[in-house]
């Protein structure tokens, strides 16, 4: 199981990654109009989320 | 270097989150539209005029599962891209299909276990805010335990593998288990709800998301074992 470790794969540096990190907030949002939002953010939040209805309960997110 | 990893992610995001549909349109589909006809029949009216009709909730499901695999499909991208060469395997292809499969236990499995998946008609309306809170801290317990797992899996590397596994597992299954240990029970389900309704449906939502994560891990690992054999192999050593 020693191929587990990657000592000979060069990791990414940090400084590189921070930048990306700006995208994360941006796919939370994404995420949350999906199976949260219900008029709270987005303008058609209540249309949306009766649209994904079936779709956030078959994610397993609460709902009702 | 980094943007290639993050557009395959959302490219495998996409296609998991449409494949996971189909899942779910075929396996989970029956089951809300049963809870539904339960729902109405316990309320005897119909006086609320849907503002999304059901043939539209149900294209609405390709909708949520494509948007939702988009969104777990960037994020996965990126944490390839700060994973792979600190920790996990080696090949690019072994490492996203693990990293899929870790997401998938920390994200679904350990928030499932406490707080499965409800149909419609299953939930009482005034507690969605605390259920919702709740499910959300089981969520990043369940990434914490996964982060825990990982640091534990570095830290003892020198200390040979049957110590290395125990504490990776106990740095997993501890926080874990306190979790479903101490967190609020949950129990809304109506008398008289049929128990077979809604373990099928719990089963199709858990189905749903292993199709959703297994074809993420495997089409993102198909992405980055094609890039490899396109650039010729850059590290000498073949994926």
């Amino acid at each position: 199981m020693s191929q587990l470790s990657a000592p000979h794969v060069q990791p990414i540096p940090l400084r590189n990654l921070a930048w990306w990190a700006l995208a994360v907030p941006v796919l939370l949002l994404v995420a949350y109009l999906v199976t949260f939002d219900q008029g709270a953010i987005s303008q058609a939040g209540d249309y949306l989320h009766e649209l994904m209805h079936d779709g956030r309960h078959l994610l397993g997110v609460p709902c009702h | 270097m980094i943007r290639p990893l993050f557009v395959r992610g959302l490219l495998a995001g996409i296609i998991a989150g449409l494949a996971a549909g189909v899942f779910a349109y075929f396996a989970g589909e029956p089951h809300i539209d049963s809870a539904i006809a339960l729902e109405e029949a316990a309320a005897h009216t119909h006086a609320e005029v849907p503002l999304v009709s059901r043939s539209g909730q149900v294209g609405g499901l390709f909708l949520a599962t494509a948007l939702y695999g988009l969104a777990v499909g960037g994020l996965f991208g990126l944490a390839f891209a700060l994973v792979r060469g600190r920790i996990g395997p080696r090949s690019g292809s072994v490492l996203s299909i693990t990293l899929a499969a870790a997401g998938f236990v920390a994200v679904v499995l350990v928030p499932f276990v406490k707080y499965p998946a409800n149909p419609p008609a299953v939930g009482d309306p005034a507690t969605i805010g605390s259920r919702t809170s709740l499910y959300l801290v089981a969520v990043a317990i369940g990434l914490l335990a996964m982060a825990a797992a990982a640091v534990a899996h570095r830290i003892f590397e020198v200390n040979g593998e049957p110590v290395r596994w125990l504490a990776t597992g106990l740095g997993f299954l501890v926080p874990v288990t306190a979790a479903w240990v101490f967190l609020p029970v949950v129990s809304e389900v109506p008398e008289g709800f049929p128990a077979d309704l809604l373990w099928d449906f719990r089963v199709s939502s858990l189905g749903t998301q292993v199709v959703l994560w297994g074809v993420l891990g495997v089409s993102y690992a198909y992405l980055w074992h094609r890039s490899e054999r396109v650039a010729g192999a850059p590290q000498g050593v073949p994926a």
